[in-house]
């Protein structure tokens, strides 16, 4: 049944050569793209183990994180990013600010997308540790060079039209383990009586992982360990509209869309299946846990006496799929982790070779020699994911070490953007050393703060005085969050208002509110408006909010 | 213009439902133990034609139904891409 990827990867290349990127799109499937960008391992294993490790307060993820910014994306971003025509986020920042705010940030993004396919290569080598029973040091290199060719051979030409294939491959082949797991349990109702043991057993009120708001009053009675206030301000607005505001990785596939309204609804019409993700990969998660906890044995443990959390989706996925539908399973989870990782490399290479490479260290070199310099950031983007990846294998729970790089990069990075699209005072010396002094702190924080029952290094504390312990890691990203969006903000006004401006307000045209005309709205019914379906968006969102309170 | 990608998407689950139900006609019942005995390859597989024929159906239609093919098969006799159009 492994034949079935093989088939499925030659339709995919054979038919790669009628999908011509770079025309405009019809909405569905840049919306499509859009959240298939973002549906990489990060978050069928992230928030998987999320869902085992912290219960259905994973949702926030969704239903407080990702739906507001999504909204504020498709309704107050996009015009900018669409009227400017900005390729990637330093591309922007140069426009609107300067060169050493592109490459301070072109640097800093480097960093993120090492990461990111870092922890998708961490994924996908478990995976084949779990399906092939190979040792983890030889499914990373293994993995490393299928990324190599895949690349190399262009996997990456038709990302737009892959990722919506992606997008119902693993809709389709997660959906039956949810079904048959949720039959197992005996339904909602049995899930929660399953979940309730978990919560008693780890210390907390029964309904701690199956209500997301009602034990948030404090961080000491829900096993995310924040309270309401760090959560709202933390995830849902910090971190959570610096990744779907910033990452370009996600905001380039609205950019394909074929006009200013339909790259707007772009976002919107993602937010709509987004919505019900948590059912496709948070539910696993609690499934696996609810097992893990009632009938023992079900989640290996790791190195540190907890459950490797990561392990939830993928043991599931071998607990209940037969052969035959194990194989799409499987398919499906090797698709969006091998895509992860080539579009993050492939996002290093261009952010190292252009952003960096040829505007600071090399200018004026012939196309040939930035060529080879892609190639040799392509083999060096993959050995640096090796060593994130085995940085990955510290924690327990991707998605702890995904939200702690976003923290540091996308916390300060939106509050730079927030103030350059909307404060047409905003200066570049001030974005600059706003960008340095929200990283710093963020830094600062990380070095300051450790979670409860971690020693000092990779997790944090490595300051040597720990001020702060935190109930858990994810706890303490939204609180570097929230420090480093604050240190920004407030040291770029600052700044601002002692240095003057260096572009003049033609200059910033189309890339300032105030300066930018105001929309014309195509013609069409109500119900199609970008506002509406915003407006209908919130509305769904706060009544799931409601519903699992 | 570009090829839409129902018919990539169409034509690929219903090819791989199909093997679905097949292999799950064919299978040993044993294998469904751990699916709480139900053959889920035959039962998802069924899912899988049914998506794959639905989205088969819905680029047909935006290809403008028999009509739209039988005047790319005219454009084609004539000499013409009948991708083009």
């Amino acid at each position: 049944m492994l034949g079935i990827g093989w088939a499925l990867r030659r339709v995919i290349r054979s038919s790669e050569d009628f999908f011509l990127s770079g025309r405009s799109i019809p909405a569905w499937i840049a919306g499509l793209a859009f959240i298939s960008a973002n549906l990489g391992a990060q978050e069928v294993i992230g928030m998987g183990a999320s869902g085992a490790k912290y219960g259905i307060m994973t949702s926030h993820f969704y239903w407080v994180g990702a739906m507001p910014a999504m909204v504020f994306v498709g309704l107050f971003m996009m015009p900018f990013y669409y009227g400017s025509r900005a390729r990637s986020v330093p591309e922007y920042l140069k426009l609107r600010f300067d060169e050493k705010t592109r490459g301070l940030n072109a640097i800093t993004f480097a960093i993120m997308t090492v990461f990111s396919s870092g922890i998708s290569m961490y994924a996908l080598a478990k995976l084949l540790e779990l399906v092939l029973g190979w040792s983890f040091h030889a499914s990373i290199i293994l993995t490393g060079v299928i990324v190599l060719i895949y690349i190399f051979l262009g996997g990456l030409t038709s990302a737009i039209y892959n990722e919506v294939l992606q997008f119902f491959l693993i809709v389709l082949g997660f959906l039956p383990l949810v079904l048959l797991g949720l039959k197992d349990v005996g339904g909602w109702s049995g899930l929660t009586a399953k979940l309730s043991v978990v919560a008693t057993n780890a210390g907390f009120q029964p309904g701690a992982w199956s209500h997301s708001w009602k034990y948030m009053d404090s961080p000491t009675h829900n096993p995310m360990g924040i309270e309401w206030f760090g959560l709202v301000m933390g995830l849902g607005f910090a971190m959570s509209f610096g990744y779907w505001c910033t990452d370009f990785l996600v905001v380039q596939r609205a950019m394909a869309a074929g006009s200013m309204t339909a790259a707007r609804r772009t976002p919107l019409i993602a937010a709509v299946p987004k919505m019900f993700m948590p059912a496709l990969v948070i539910l696993p998660g609690m499934l696996a846990i609810g097992m893990h906890a009632t009938r023992g044995g079900f989640l290996p443990i790791g190195s540190d006496g907890q459950p490797n959390y990561n392990l939830a989706i993928p043991m599931l996925l071998a607990h209940y799929l037969p052969t035959g539908l194990l194989g799409l399973g499987l398919t499906a989870l090797m698709a969006s982790f091998m895509s992860g990782m080539a579009g993050n490399v492939t996002a290093f290479n261009t952010v190292w070779t252009y952003d960096i490479y040829q505007t600071f260290l090399r200018p004026g070199k012939s196309d040939a020699h930035y060529l080879r310099m892609g190639h040799a950031a392509t083999v060096f983007g993959i050995l640096a994911s090796v060593v994130a990846a085995y940085a990955a294998t510290r924690f327990n729970n991707i998605n702890d070490i995904l939200q702690l790089v976003f923290s540091f990069v996308n916390g300060p990075l939106f509050a730079t953007f927030l103030l350059g699209m909307f404060w047409k005072r905003t200066t570049g010396h001030a974005a600059f050393s706003g960008l340095l002094t929200g990283t710093f702190v963020a830094a600062l924080h990380y070095g300051l703060t450790m979670p409860r029952g971690a020693s000092p290094g990779i997790h944090g504390g490595f300051l040597g005085t720990t001020l702060h312990v935190y109930p858990s890691e994810m706890a303490l990203n939204f609180w570097t969050a929230l420090f480093a969006w604050t240190s920004c903000f407030v040291s770029t006004i600052v700044i601002s208002l002692f240095t003057t401006r260096t572009k003049t307000d033609d200059e910033l045209r189309g890339l300032v509110y105030s300066l930018t005309p105001r929309i014309q709205e195509e013609a069409m019914p109500w119900y199609k408006r970008p506002v509406t379906l915003a407006i209908g968006i919130l509305v769904a969102s706060t009544i799931l909010n409601v519903i699992f309170w | 213009m570009r090829l839409d990608i129902r018919w990539p998407i169409g034509g690929l689950f219903t090819i791989t439902g199909v093997m679905l139900v097949i292999y799950g006609v064919v299978s040993d019942p044993a294998i469904y133990q751990k699916s709480l005995g139900i053959n889920v390859n035959l039962w998802w597989g069924v899912v899988l034609v049914v998506f794959g024929i639905l989205m088969l159906v819905l680029a047909h239609r935006a290809s403008g139904g028999w009509a739209g093919w039988r005047r790319a098969l005219s454009a084609e006799e004539s000499g013409e891409d009948p991708r083009v159009g």
